[in-house]
């Protein structure tokens, strides 16, 4: 028996969904944290044309990554520079040293 | 088959992103997941997107890390993590075998109503399209904001 297609994709999105919430989980450096998001976005981009190829609305389901395509992109932009900021600031990108909230 | 493998490659540059210690390797690691995702998007027939992954994913996104290293600086992070590498896996696990037996495994490609790329983008979701363009426009005035405050300073 060979699986579809479209569950191949499903399949491949699941695999990069458990790396990315893996290391979702164990990093500490800021722009490491993008990386894996970005992981992550794939995963949800495989995962909407997996779905679309299923149901016969491949159409739909491209337009619909498209726009996770770029919001993705915009969020990655200004996490970046944010990240660019703190560096400038606090001299590091380890998530636990900014932590310097008082009270 | 093709899609096997590329899928099997995806996973495994995945994987070397998040455990490589460098991160201009991680970026590189990453731009090749983009185009293993591009790859499988092709193969299944979502070609518009797959152009726009290879693009974007491979060719923005990677400038914009690599950019982002080069002013930020390879800064030593210590390799501890936020929360036990067993804890995490046992999450992951548990998660991923949830998930996948709920969807996994998807029925083959259906006739379904076959809308066309371009109605399906700027006529069904026009609103949508243009909620975009705001929000790349919100993204640019803000990384405007975040460099320019840095230089005036």
């Amino acid at each position: 028996m060979t699986a579809s297609p479209a569950t191949v994709l499903m399949a491949a999105g699941l695999g990069l969904l458990g790396v990315g919430l893996y290391g979702l989980l164990i990093s500490r450096n800021l722009i490491r944290i993008v990386v894996v998001l970005q992981v992550l976005v794939k995963a949800a981009v495989l995962a909407l044309v997996a779905a679309g190829s299923a149901s016969g609305r491949i159409g739909l389901s491209q337009s619909l990554g498209v726009t996770v395509i770029v919001a993705d992109t915009v969020v990655a932009v200004i996490a970046l520079a944010l990240a660019v900021q703190v560096q400038r600031r606090f001299g590091t990108l380890d998530v636990r040293a900014l932590s310097s909230l008082k009270g | 088959m093709l899609l096997v493998a590329l899928a099997a490659v995806a996973v495994v540059c995945g994987v070397q992103a998040i455990r490589t210690h460098r991160l201009i390797m991680a970026s590189v690691w990453l731009a090749a997941v983009s185009a293993c995702a591009a790859g499988m998007l092709y193969a299944v027939g979502a070609r518009e997107v797959a152009v726009i992954e290879l693009s974007v994913g491979v060719g923005l996104v990677t400038v914009l890390l690599v950019f982002a290293i080069t002013m930020a600086g390879e800064s030593a992070t210590p390799a501890r993590s936020v929360v036990p590498a067993s804890l995490a896996w046992v999450l992951v696990i548990a998660s991923l075998a949830m998930l996948g037996g709920a969807l996994l495994p998807l029925p083959g490609p259906t006739a379904g109503v076959t809308v066309p790329l371009a109605q399906a983008l700027w006529q069904d979701r026009g609103l949508d399209v243009l909620a975009q363009a705001v929000l790349i426009f919100a993204g640019v005035l803000g990384v405007l904001g975040l460099l320019s405050g840095e230089a005036r300073r």
